[in-house]
């Protein structure tokens, strides 16, 4: 099975997640959706370390993997604590810091 | 002619002459009202001793041979760096120990007058301080021997002079003629700094001797040009034409402040710079010749306007123009009346400071009024006044026997002696300048001291105390006996000789031909003023009078020239250049400011809060620099 393919499946997995973050309204879904383009880029970072024959794109994805988790523990507390305030998971709700 | 020999003996303490007065006005000035008690007594001591020092150096110069009499005191160095070498050094010559004689004699019998005329004034104290500060600006300005010590003296008498013509500064008038003066005479310190600079640029040093030396071969368009130049200078100080509208002015200052600018120090300035600077114009004609024109110009101009005013003082200061101008004539007469110029410059002192001392008097007697037409008859209560005044009046006009009429003819003469059209012209002006001297100051006299009495009923004249009359008597004595120690056998001339040159003229006989004319223009003068002011009663309110008396007593309209040439447009060029600096200038700056507040206020817009539109722009912008890459890339 061609490499290409794994990449091809990261480019549609990044781009549903993209999709995902302008469209929807709803914090926790578009927090999913920032966790689908992360793991998008981890499949093409395995991808290339797979075609160049070397580690640094598997290295590269665990560092992905600690950063997003490190994300959902922030993101998460900050939903938490809007909804608590707002009674709303909205990301259009939270628009008071604006010009 | 050039050589200077090291200091020894008492030359070597030189300095003390500048320094004492200059410690005095120190403490008189920094000291406060602790000093208000005796400081009139340091004044007065401070020029007194500068006095006897220079005294006794002359008496020591005079005892050496001639061709030892200039030397040359180095007192320390002042700016010292890799190619550039400012000295201050003094010289004594024959030239500088005159000037230190008239400045220190005169002004001690000034000093010592001012204790009487200045005693209800509760700033005595301080007037000595500034009076010590001018004596001492002054005599470094006629010891230094280089232009950069007689520039610090220039200076040194400007700010002395703002001082005092402005010591009564609440008076608005005093103030405004206190920074005319000082703006006038900027004009003239522009001429002499501009012209030390081209001085240095030229022959790379100020002291005296090395520019005299390196005159001879120098380019004569440059001589002329540093002549020039310091003939601005000349007539910023000595208030010659066309910088001469301070001069009346500044009698606003006290009495004796007059008599010190007008006698010792200050307006004789001009004069010691020509002289001193000798070597130049002699290699100048076209500067030269453009000093006497001035001197000439100005003589006449002093001499019309002293003839109608009624104010006692600026009369007295119109004729002080008047005579500058015949020792700036004389000074540009070259070789033949250098000395002629300073003899007359040193007699001035004597009868011009009898003169204001005198005047002074009258005012002292009648409740500080100046109009002349409410003297007259003052002779009776005020005989000593009367007599020392009267004697400096006839110096003045050139009596024979008395001061002015040796040095007086002696200018005229050198003039007329000069040759050609132009030596023709100067005599010629210099000449009818005699016969109107003599006019206007008869004038002074009849209208003050004889007729009628015109006081209001309220002034009861009385003579003015010993103080106030003994330096009146000195400076009477002076002003008939300088005539004949300077100017018998050529005395002055040969002791100046060294300095300024040789005269090839013979020396000039009293009784020549022009001195007759000149005796005749005198008698001519004090006729019609007898005719006028004596014959006929004089109005108590000056009549209108004909054109020609209308502009002398509006100073031949120099204040309305001023006025119409310099200051208006110059009004109107600083009117164009705020506007300029108010809409174009600040315009351009507040322009972008406000177009980069506005543009900002616009941008601002583009935070709109939502989140989604932030990842949007984030998307783009990713996306944008991904294509750029890879356009570069490809």
């Amino acid at each position: 099975m061609s490499p290409m393919f794994y990449l091809y499946l990261s480019a549609v997995l990044f781009t549903l997640g993209a999709v995902g973050v302008l469209l929807r309204r709803n914090a926790i879904v578009v927090f999913m959706c920032i966790e689908l383009m992360l793991n998008a880029a981890n499949l093409a970072l395995v991808t290339f370390s797979r075609i160049n024959g070397n580690l640094d794109g598997q290295i590269i994805a665990f560092f992905v993997m600690v950063v997003a988790a490190a994300e959902v523990v922030v993101g998460l507390a900050v939903i938490v604590a809007v909804f608590r305030t707002r009674r709303s998971a909205s990301v259009d709700d939270v628009n008071l810091l604006k010009y | 002619m050039l050589t200077t020999h090291a200091a020894s003996g008492v030359f070597s303490v030189t300095w003390l002459i500048i320094a004492i007065p200059l410690a005095s006005a120190a403490v008189l000035i920094l000291g406060g009202r602790r000093t208000d008690r005796w400081g009139h007594l340091l004044g007065v001591a401070a020029p007194l001793a500068s006095f006897v020092l220079g005294l006794v150096e002359f008496a020591t110069l005079v005892g050496k041979p001639e061709v030892e009499r200039s030397i040359d005191n180095h007192v320390f160095g002042w700016t010292i760096v890799e190619g550039f070498h400012a000295d201050i050094g003094l010289q004594v010559d024959a030239l500088s120990i005159s000037f230190v004689l008239l400045i220190t004699g005169v002004g001690s019998l000034i000093h010592i007058y001012s204790i009487g005329y200045m005693a209800h004034d509760p700033k005595r104290r301080l007037f000595f301080g500034y009076f010590n500060l001018f004596v001492a600006a002054m005599l470094l300005l006629v010891l230094g021997d280089n232009y950069l010590a007689l520039y610090i003296g220039w200076e040194g008498v400007g700010l002395a002079s703002y001082l005092l013509i402005g010591f009564w500064s609440y008076k608005p008038s005093a103030a405004t003629a206190a920074k005319k003066a000082f703006v006038v005479n900027r004009v003239g310190d522009f001429g002499l700094s501009v012209a030390i600079m081209v001085m240095f640029a030229t022959f790379g040093t100020f002291s005296f001797t090395g520019v005299f030396s390196a005159v001879h071969g120098a380019d004569p368009a440059t001589l002329n040009a540093i002549g020039l130049l310091l003939l601005l200078g000349a007539c910023g100080k000595s208030a010659q034409v066309p910088l001469q509208s301070w001069l009346l002015d500044a009698m606003e200052g006290p009495t004796p402040v007059s008599a010190l600018i007008h006698a010792a120090t200050m307006v004789t300035a001009g004069v010691y710079l020509v002289a001193r600077s000798a070597p130049i114009f002699d290699l100048a004609p076209t500067a030269q010749l453009a000093v006497t024109v001035v001197g000439a110009v100005t003589l006449l101009f002093g001499a019309i306007i002293g003839c109608a005013k009624d104010d006692i003082k600026k009369a007295l200061a119109a004729s002080t123009m008047s005579q500058i101008g015949y020792m700036i004539l004389a000074v540009g007469l070259g070789p033949a009346g250098y000395a002629f110029g300073i003899a007359h410059l040193l007699t001035h002192g004597f009868f011009k400071a009898g003169l204001f001392l005198g005047a002074g008097s009258v005012m002292h007697a009648t409740k500080d009024e100046v109009d002349m037409r409410r003297f007259g008859g003052l002779a009776k209560p005020m005989p000593l006044t009367f007599a020392t005044f009267g004697l400096a009046y006839l110096a003045i006009i050139g009596f024979p026997g008395l001061s002015g009429w040796f040095t007086k003819d002696a200018i005229i003469d050198a003039a007329y002696h000069k040759g050609g059209t132009s030596g023709f012209v100067l005599g010629s002006a210099a000449l009818i300048g005699a016969g109107i001297t003599a006019f206007y100051m008869s004038r002074v006299v009849f209208m003050t001291f004889l007729g009628r009495p015109r006081w209001e009923a309220d002034v009861h004249p009385h003579e003015s105390p010993k103080v106030m009359t003994w330096p009146m008597i000195l400076l009477a004595v002076g002003s008939i006996g300088a005539g004949y120690v300077l100017m018998l056998g050529g005395r002055f001339a040969n002791f100046l000789a060294p300095v300024v040159g040789h005269s090839e003229e013979p020396s000039v006989q009293p009784a020549s031909t022009a001195g007759l004319v000149t005796l005749a223009a005198m008698v001519v003068g004090v006729g019609i003023a007898a005719l006028m002011y004596l014959r006929r009663p004089v109005p108590a309110v000056a009549p209108a009078g004909s054109f020609a008396t209308v502009a002398a007593r509006r100073d031949l309209y120099g204040d309305a020239f001023n006025e119409s040439v310099f200051m208006r447009p110059g009004q109107y060029l600083t009117r164009l250049l705020v506007f300029f600096d108010n809409r174009v200038v600040d315009g351009a700056v507040n322009g972008i400011a406000a177009f980069f507040g506005g543009f900002s206020g616009r941008l601002r817009y583009v935070q709109t809060g939502f989140v989604r539109s932030y990842a949007l722009s984030m998307l783009g912008g990713v996306a944008i620099l991904v294509a750029a890459l890879l356009m570069v890339r490809g």
